[in-house]
């Protein structure tokens, strides 16, 4: 986070904030009653307002101040909370990120429909007196600040005043600072020593000052003891002068001096108007993580055992120790440095980490308005929001889960009235869960729906000539008929979903991400879907393979076996490219073939199979050359269509070696099996 | 010597309005996020001035500013509470529970200071 600018802090709070109105307004919904989360959400509106008018967002302000306004007559037991309050504000809400995303152009009819429903939703909800939305009250500037010669006062402050923190000494020094003063202390009210409380002012003072000084400078000095002092304030020449009653209602003079806060980049940054379109879209500029301080602590420590290694290499390298003792050095100190390393990386791995807690929070929202658009019940359930992925994995998982959810929520879930025929409560169920399985976090989507309708699958599929009528196919197979582009199910197209884009799209993007997806489904009972995904996008372990005169890294997630090719093997499936593994034919890619290599084959040639889900191709290399841990740089834009490399690393000697696209490579594996298969 | 002053507020970014405003202006600022921990940091050491925002979780200002009057060792102690115009009522209830003076939101850095100097004198 950039410390030093609150704007970019008060966006990231707002978002904060925006998520914490939105799951109070959530709760609301449950429990209507509930006066704690009221008040939450009321202070969370409170602050909004404050701080968004701090930093010049006052567009933001304005709003939030009238549903904070028709929000604190809830509060106040004025009005009860509703449904249709909840609902409104929840729209406020996503009208208020927009806001803070825009510039707020072309937002003011939204914003103004946004209160005109506000209004209806607290009026329907018996709120006699309407309106709220005053104006806040006119700045009561005093009048024509008469301008006298000079003016005589007295004052004298309340008891408790100095243990409240008011100095009188500096009530003077301010007067001083106007103009010349005579003050002599009034002395007659002092106490005698036994009654004297020394914490209390037991002085009054009279002034005369001299200048030409207006009446506000002077209630300017008194501001904030004016309420309870006595003060007398007479122009020194007779001339007209406001009365002191009005005299006293100046206090908010602090609040008139206009607000001039700087709007350059608060202003100018994102250049995305338009409202977001949902809880998906979230707020992507100005990327910050928030990193817990015992984690910066440790990544301290590390730096500064790295320092410490530094200086006693530049030791070792100016100094004059015998040979054998500078090599063990040497070595001790590249051991040293080679733990650091990993140290350091695991740590600075560790500090992208955010819980999906994150994630799943923003599909409750979702959940909640697919409920009200298709009128079915639906509880949504989490489970293991503590488990902790790559903060990128999580804003880029966001639109593929946003997609699952509305499929179980729209295709998955019957209606009330289908689920009680069915035997089953009126409640849909969808169920998200994460947990941590090694290098990969599993996340699931489980709903109790009706589960997906095979027969429709297949028609489906026929029609698109994806299979040929009749041709027998596992279930799984059928199963991932759904994930091909242009591909959906929904006999009737909805606004939420079964416009036949999207699956395709889910399963790409998790790809992308170097992850898998499942589907499973249970006619009846409903269907899961497991997201596998790896815990972060910048370092895999890889397995470094020599190819020709290149190396390559192949995921070692990815990895099933690797073997040898054997002579008479290799010659005995020339031209078929098939091995058989455990009575099982695995198709395998000369790479020396695909990259051109151009040299002469090592004699021992090896084959690495690799595998995505249950499909697995084996890759012909020279040699094997071991594990190697792989900070992943991505291509060149030149090189970005490659699609048979999905990256490049700098292996310690300085070359570079390029990273083999696993699903591409096993996708190529497939595509050649079924040539031969069509062709024999 | 330096005045010391206190800030409590539960916004980040409101803090660090108000820290880069008055470090820039010479005060040595201490932040504290809510209630119970302006509490805490007023009790350890005696401050020159306390701000501190009236709306926080955990334990208000209004709450705070009574715990830090009942206490000796904070008397005299100047302290300032943010709040907005339209809260009038919330304004005499801080006053009553001994706040020393208020300055209304949204502000700019300079009102900020001068309010800083008012009531410290420096």
């Amino acid at each position: 986070m950039n410390t030093q600018d609150p704007v970019a802090a008060f966006r990231v709070e707002a978002g904060d904030l925006l998520d914490q109105i939105e799951q109070g307004l959530l709760d609301l919904g449950h429990r209507l009653e509930d006066r704690a989360l009221i008040d939450e959400v009321f202070r969370g509106l409170h602050t909004l307002k404050g701080s968004g008018a701090m930093f010049g967002f006052d567009a933001l302000a304005e709003f939030t101040h009238h549903c904070e306004t028709a929000f604190d007559r809830v509060r106040k037991g004025l009005a009860p909370a509703t449904q249709e309050l909840v609902a409104v504000i929840l729209s406020a809400r996503d009208h208020m990120r927009a806001l803070i995303e825009g510039d707020g152009a072309g937002l003011e009819s939204a914003g103004a429909a946004i209160l005109a429903q506000l209004q209806a939703a607290i009026d329907a909800a018996g709120g006699a007196e309407a309106a709220p939305v005053a104006a806040p009250a006119s700045s009561g500037s005093a009048g024509p600040a008469t301008a006298a010669r000079g003016w005589r006062l007295f004052f004298r402050l309340p008891a408790e005043a100095m243990a409240n923190g008011t100095n009188p000494l500096m009530l003077l020094d301010e007067l001083r600072d106007l103009g010349a003063c005579r003050i002599t202390a009034r002395t007659d009210t002092i106490p005698a020593l036994a009654d004297l409380v020394p914490t209390e002012c037991h002085i009054g003072w009279d002034i005369e000052l001299r200048g030409d000084i207006s009446r506000d400078d002077i209630d300017d000095v008194f501001i904030f003891v004016m309420d309870d002092m006595e003060l007398t304030v007479e122009p020194l020449e007779a001339e007209p002068s406001e009365d002191v009653g009005q005299a006293l209602q100046s206090s908010d003079t602090m609040s008139d001096i206009p607000a001039t806060v700087p709007e350059g980049p608060a202003v100018a940054t994102s250049a995305k108007p338009g409202p977001a379109t949902g809880p998906a879209s979230a707020a992507k500029s100005g990327e910050s993580v928030r990193v817990p301080a015992e984690r910066l602590d440790e990544l301290m420590d590390r730096v500064g055992e790295l320092v410490i290694v530094q200086s006693r290499l530049s030791q070792l390298a100016s100094g004059h120790g015998s040979a054998v003792g500078n090599e063990l050095a040497l070595r001790s100190i590249s051991e040293e440095i080679e733990r650091l390393a990993g140290e350091l990386r695991d740590t600075m791995m560790v500090l992208r980490m955010v819980p999906v807690a994150s994630l799943f929070s923003r599909f409750r929202r979702l959940v909640h308005d697919l409920a009200r658009e298709t009128g079915k019940t639906i509880t949504l359930s989490t489970e293991g929001e503590t488990t902790e992925v790559d903060k990128t994995m999580i804003e880029r998982l966001a639109d593929p889960m946003v997609h699952l959810i509305r499929n179980a929520c729209d295709h998955g879930l019957e209606t009330p009235e289908d689920r009680r025929a069915a035997g089953k409560p009126e409640a849909g169920q969808v169920h998200l869960s994460a947990h941590q399985a090694g290098g990969e976090v599993l996340i699931t989507i489980r709903d109790d729906g009706r589960g997906i309708d095979r027969e429709r699958v297949r028609a489906k599929a026929e029609a698109q000539g994806l299979i040929q009528p009749g041709q027998p196919i596992s279930d799984h197979d059928l199963l991932q008929m759904i994930f091909h582009p242009g591909f959906s199910t929904a006999a009737q197209v909805t606004n939420l979903s079964g416009r036949g884009v999207g699956m395709d799209v889910v399963k790409r993007t998790i790809e992308s991400l170097r992850g898998a997806i499942d589907i499973t489904s249970a006619p009846g009972e409903g269907s899961t879907v497991v997201l596998r995904i790896p815990l972060t996008l910048a370092i895999i372990d890889g397995l470094l393979v020599r190819v020709g005169e290149g190396r390559y890294v192949i995921p070692l997630g990815a990895v099933e076996e690797c073997l040898e090719l054997s002579l008479e093997e290799d010659l005995r499936s020339r031209g078929r490219s098939f091995i058989t593994l455990r009575d099982r034919l695995v198709p395998f890619l000369r790479l020396r073939e695909i990259f051109e290599t151009g040299t002469r084959p090592d004699p021992h040639q090896k084959i690495v199979v690799i595998a995505t889900g249950s499909e697995r191709v084996g890759l012909v290399v020279d040699q094997i050359i071991g594990s190697h841990q792989t900070v992943i740089k991505s291509m060149s834009p030149l090189h970005r269509d490659v699609a048979t490399f999905a990256g490049a690393t700098i292996l310690g000697d300085g070359g570079v070696a390029l990273i083999l696209d696993v699903a591409q490579l096993v996708m190529l594996g497939q595509n050649q099996e079924e040539r031969l298969r069509a062709a024999g | 010597m330096t005045a010391s002053i206190l800030t409590v507020d539960d916004s980040p970014s409101l803090r660090m309005a108000i820290r880069i405003a008055l470090t820039g202006a010479g005060y040595d600022v201490t932040e504290a996020g809510d209630g119970v921990e302006g509490l805490a940091a007023a009790g350890a050491k005696r401050f020159d001035l306390i701000i501190t925002d009236l709306n926080m979780p955990n334990m208000d200002g209004l709450t705070m500013i009574r715990e830090l009057r009942k206490a000796p060792e904070q008397a005299g102690v100047p302290i300032i509470f943010l709040t907005t115009e339209s809260d009038d009522a919330m304004k005499q209830q801080a006053k009553a529970a001994g706040a020393t003076g208020w300055l209304v939101k949204p502000f700019v850095p300079e009102q900020l200071i001068k309010v800083s100097r008012k009531v410290l004198g420096r």
